[in-house]
This record gives structure tokens, sequence and C-alpha cells, in this order.
């Protein structure tokens, strides 16, 4: 099977193992990934003012792009990249208006009439390989390894492009039950981790980021999986700076699912990119004996 | 015919603009703090989003313009999801943003942030924190 | 950018007035609007012949007339229709009923740097220039190159830290700034493209042996008594030196040819 994907910019530097994870599995499950061409950066956050349209061509031309090489499913893995460009495609599926605007704007690219569906990685996994299959697949299983999901924001918000209903955490529950972890439930689990608010001051994502955190602790969560780059760095990244200034007590090793799912394929370790994670994140998979390619 | 301008008038094309920009009706909000109760920046807001949606009801044009609450706001439509009026209160954030930010006018400034910080950002963050927060 | 010397002349002249364009004989003139203002000028000219056939000096805002200095970006629209077109003065032939302006210089922002000292990662240049951040894909930057550069194609490529894909597509930028005077997010996309190729070629792109055993060659002073020599020289020496040099053949395979002189070798 072979899958059109888009990466978006964070993939290809700080959050580069979270893409790479991915791609690892994705080969492990007999899936081939082709990266579209010439695409550009998403534009992160939808922009939520009626009447502009400028902040929705950016996205609109990567589904060109998609369209041009032919894709009916453009599978993201960013949860940012995913909200961005499922709403601005929701416009052009919805709103003719809108759509031939923003088509007669583009002049220099071929129209787009929302031909492209925009999927998530983890909805992917269900329809098209299902729990089952990656659970017979799972050589090195995630045994004790108590974690959750971190959905954030944009995974469920708003409705109708979220990968599932608001407060259900069905898919990565599903995902990480079958790669054998034990998944404990998490209050906060689509609390926002602050967002962009990290470069407005810092003390304002850093208290969200530390209320999370300590729900997790207290909860006995050891690990959380998450899809969002930036989430992994208010949460993850930053736990340093959180632990020095004393707003959290303990550290909680932060993953991108991608991770979970290749280390328990199997994948060599390399394939990870651990060192982009903060360093408890790979001594919690070593204590579990989960750092070891089959 | 003599228009005398009121703050009743200022505050009815106000409204006008709030509603053309965020699409959403703030009058058919009923109080219930449900928005606050779910914002996770409310802490570092001097009016919760409750009483941002009440001053924007009675169209007081220069408190809202003096409140940082929607510079606060993280665009993570907690408060959308949860409100039984159904109002996209997210979308009032960013056309109260936009107001601003539409005159030219930075919240921040790009080129005054340390060059450290912006080399450990995730570019997402530069990305997103840019489109909310400069004209 | 440019001075009207006189009025358009109602005739146009049979003969070359110092610097001013001669007509040729028998050519026809077309109405092209500069700057909002009607003047006839010949078919045949480009822009810039037409402005200063017309009566416009170029004190700034012209170069080396062949296209690749980049000092003349123009901007031009025809007469009833809206779309902008772009170009580069020296090298668009006027068509009629265009309306003319030249873009001479655009206040874009261009950061300090010492090359040496800020690395060869992608952030560097993001830390300099954050603004790159603000795009919105828009594409005005690409549509205004006269150079047909894949300006949001390099900008994308530099968010993603690809700072060597960003070289490649930027290769033929001459830095008319153009695609900054476009930019809604006011970004210098010219000047952050010309850092990330002195990054990619100081830091990235492979470096090659031969060149620098050479320097080093020529710093050790291997070729100073060559040098003296030369300068010693007076003028019938050195011609009769260049007459019977000798040259390697245009179509000898790569090392193959020596010459028989082989001291300096």
């Amino acid at each position: 099977m072979k899958i059109s994907y888009y990466p978006g910019c964070t993939l290809k530097t700080k959050a580069a193992n979270l893409e790479m994870a991915a791609v690892a599995s994705l080969a492990a499950l007999g899936v081939e990934v082709e990266e579209i061409d010439r695409w550009n950066c998403c534009g992160a956050v939808f922009s939520l003012t009626a009447d502009d349209l400028i902040h929705q061509v950016g996205p609109v031309r990567n589904l060109v792009r998609a369209k041009e090489q032919g894709a009916e499913k453009l599978v993201t893995l960013c949860s940012m990249c995913y909200n961005t460009l499922a709403r601005a495609n929701r416009i052009m599926q919805t709103d003719t208006v809108k759509r031939d605007t923003i088509n007669r704007f583009m002049d220099e690219e071929i129209d787009y009439l929302g031909e492209v569906e925009v999927v998530h990685l983890l909805t992917f996994l269900e329809q098209e390989i299902g729990w089952e299959r990656i659970s017979e697949m799972v050589k090195v299983p995630l045994e004790g390894l108590r974690v959750s999901p971190y959905y954030g924001c944009t995974l469920q918000r708003p409705a109708d492009v979220g990968i599932e209903p608001f407060g259900s955490f069905q898919l990565m529950t599903r995902l990480l039950e079958s790669l054998g972890a034990t998944v404990m439930p998490f209050a906060a689990a689509d609390k926002c981790c602050g967002s962009y608010q990290i470069l407005n001051g810092q003390d304002g994502a850093q208290s969200t980021a530390a209320t999370i955190l300590k729900s997790a602790a207290e909860t006995g969560i050891e690990a959380l999986a998450t899809s969002c780059p930036l989430c992994e760095f208010n949460l993850g990244k930053q736990q340093g700076k959180l632990l020095a200034n004393g707003l959290i007590d303990s550290a909680v090793p932060t993953y991108y699912f991608t991770q979970l799912l290749a280390i328990a394929l199997g994948v060599a370790p390399e394939s990870c990119r651990f060192d982009l994670n903060n360093g408890a994140s790979v001594d919690l998979l070593k204590n579990k004996n989960c750092l070891v390619a089959a | 015919m003599t228009l005398t301008i009121t703050d009743q008038a200022i505050a009815l094309k106000f409204f006008e603009k709030l509603k053309e920009l965020s699409g959403e009706n703030v009058k058919l909000c009923m109080q219930c703090a449900t928005c606050t109760g779910m914002c996770p920046m409310a802490a570092e807001m001097d009016h919760s989003p409750r009483k941002i949606m009440h001053l924007a009801q009675f169209g007081l044009v220069d408190m809202l313009s003096a409140s940082n609450t929607f510079w606060k706001c993280a665009s993570c439509h907690a408060c959308t999801v949860k409100c039984p009026r159904g109002i996209d209160i997210a979308k009032v954030m960013e056309a109260l943003r936009q107001q601003v930010l539409r005159k030219s006018k930075n919240y921040i400034e790009p080129s005054a942030l340390p060059a450290e910080r912006i080399e450990e950002l995730p570019q997402i963050a530069l990305v997103a924190g840019f489109r909310k927060l400069t004209s | 950018m440019c001075d009207v010397e006189k009025k358009a002349p109602q005739k146009t002249p049979r003969v070359a007035t110092g610097d001013r364009a001669i007509l040729p004989e028998g050519a026809k003139t077309i109405p092209v609007y500069i700057m909002g203002k009607r003047y006839e000028v010949p078919e045949t000219l480009t822009i810039m012949k037409a402005m200063e056939f017309a009566g416009f000096k170029f004190l700034r805002g012209a170069g080396c007339r062949g296209g690749i200095c980049g000092a003349c970006p123009t901007v031009y629209r025809m007469a009833g229709d809206y779309k902008l077109h772009f170009g580069l003065a020296c090298q668009t032939v006027v068509e009629a009923d265009m309306y003319l302006a030249q873009i001479p210089f655009f206040p874009a922002n261009r950061a300090e740097y010492k090359i040496e000292e800020i690395g060869g990662a992608a952030e560097a240049i993001h830390a300099l220039y954050p603004e790159l951040f603000r795009c919105v894909a828009c594409n005005l930057c690409t549509k205004a190159c006269p150079m047909d550069v894949d300006v949001l194609g390099y900008i994308s490529a530099l968010k993603q830290g690809n700072i060597k894909k960003a070289a490649e597509l930027s290769f033929d930028c001459i830095q008319c700034g153009l695609c900054a005077s476009r930019c809604m997010g006011e970004i210098p996309q010219y000047h952050i493209a010309q850092l990330a190729r002195r990054v990619y070629g100081r830091y990235i792109q492979a470096q090659a042996a031969h060149l620098k055993a050479r320097v080093a060659e020529i710093e050790s002073g291997k070729y100073d008594a060559m040098l003296q020599d030369l300068s010693a020289m007076s003028k019938e020496e050195l011609e009769k030196c260049y007459v019977e040099r000798e040259r390697e053949p245009d179509l000898a395979s790569p090392g193959t040819w020596q010459p028989n002189e082989k001291q300096y070798l």
C-alpha cells in the first residue's frame, strides 16, 4: 500500500522523531510513504475570522499539490497541520463562495473543489491496518508501561474535523493497548498545553503545562503519548525548566505515539531519534526493556 | 438632521463589526461561565472569558480594548466545544484580536525575541504565535 | 530614480542627441504610460530605453543593462486589465498601452551577521529572520520574480530547515527585491536566500580539496618568484611571453596534457 503524506515544517527538524518513527513503522506495516512535492507551511493555526481567506491559501495550496499528484487521501502526523489542513478543506468542500474566491486568487494553480480527504495517521491506522493486525505485528510489547494518550486541542476540536468526539480518546488508547502498554485514564488528556502562548511570555504556557504534568504524575501515569510537536515542546522539552522552577516535582517522559509504535514493531531505536526527546524518556524505555530492536 | 455620536452609537457599530468578523452573536450568551471554567489560560487573563462576553454584550469598547484576555487566548477551543449556547467563543476572541492587528499593531515583536529562544522553539510555535499576535 | 529632462518630443527625433536612443528609420511608435503619463515610444525598445527615449535619465535604478544585476525591477499593467506583470526594465520590450513604474529599491530588512560565527544550522537563519514564519504561502513572491525563481519554494524549504534546497532553488536570484515588495508577511525573501546560499557555501557544500591545496601553495610562496619575474619584465618581454605561451588544447581529455615547460608546476 502507498499513501500520500504531508509532513509539516517542524517534522523536518525539531520533531524529526515524530516523522522518522512513523515512516519506519509504516514500512514495517507494509505501507510506503510518499511525501507530496513542493509542499509549504500549513499555517499551523486556522484563521477564525469570517472574512479572512488569505490565511486559507497556504493549507489549500497543499491540498492542490495532493490533488495534482493524484492523491485521494492525504495523511498527516502533526496535530496542528492536521487541524489546519482539515478545516481549510472543510471550507473548500462546503462554502462555494469562499471556495471560488480562493480558486480565483490562486490563478496559477488548478481549481480545487475539496476532492482530497485529510486523514490523521491514527485514523489511517484504524481504518486501513486495524488494531488486531498491529497487535499481531508487535515484536517488543510495551509491557508494564503505564502510558496515557495526550490529545491536546487540535485532534478533537472543533467537532467537524475532530478525529473522534470531544472527550473520547479511543484511537490512541486502542493503538497503545495493541502495543501491549497499560493505558491509564487521564483527566487532562484534552487540556491545552498553552500552545503558541509560549511566545507571549512563558508564564502562561508554563503554568498550563505544569498543571497537566502534575495531574499525570498524581494519576500514576509514567509517560504521555502525543502527536503534536508544540505539545511535546511545552510538556516535554520544557520540563527541565519546569522542574528547575519548582513548578513540577517529577519528570513525566513524553513520546510521540509513532515512537512507541515503532519500538513495539521492533524498529531499530535509532530510527526513533530518542535524542530529540528529553533524557528521562529514553531511561524509562530502557528500564521497561522496550529499547531492543527485534 | 444632526447625528449625535453617543456611546450607544459606537456600541452598535462595534456589534456589527464583531458579528461580521466572528460570525457569532455575543448576545446569545447567558453568562453561565462554562467558558471560564474550561479555559486553560483564565488565570493569566485580567477579565475571564465570561466577563469578556458580558462586556461585548454591552458594547463596552474601551474596557474590551484595554483587556489582555484575547491576547492570552490560546485558541484551544475548549470554550467553544462546551458552550451550551453554541457560541464559538474562540472566534469572538479572534475577532477582538483582529480589530487591533488590522490596524498594523503588533502585540509581540518578532524582532525583539531573543535569538536563543527562536532557535529552540519549534517552527509551529513561531508560525502560530506570529499569526495570532502580529499584524 | 529618474528625472524628466524635458517633455516627450512631439515628433520622433531622427538623430542621436547625447545618450538618447536613436529611432531606427521607419520605426513605428506606440503609446506607453510612464507613472501615469502618456508617451509615444518606438515599439522595438526595452522599457529602460523607452523611458530614456521619453526623456527620463537613470541616476540610480540602472546597472548592467544585461538582465543580471537586478537594479531595474519594473512593474507594469496593460490598459484595461487588472493583472500586474513584473520584469526587468533592461530586458522587457515595451508593448502598446503599458502602464509602467520602476521599483529600483525596496526598504527590505537585511540582518547583520558574521558568516564565520553563525554556524550552519537553519536555526541561525530563523533567529536572524524570524519574520520568515509570517509567510502565508500566498505565492505573490513567486509570481513577481522576473527570474522565475520559486520564491515560495525556497521560503518553504527554509521553514523546513532545508538550507541546501533553499540555496539551490534561489540560485538564479539577482536580488532585485520585487518579491519583498509584494509580501504581506513583510519578509525580505531575497536577503534571506542570499544568507542561505552563503551558509550553504560556507558550512554545507562539499569543499574542493584541490582548491584548498592550491591556496596553501600560493600562501606558502611557491609562486612568488614567478610573479616577481613577470613583474620585472618590460612590456615587450611580457607580450612575447604571452604570444608564445603554451595552451592546453580545447578538446584534450582532463589530466592528459602537460606543458613542455615544467618548472612552474
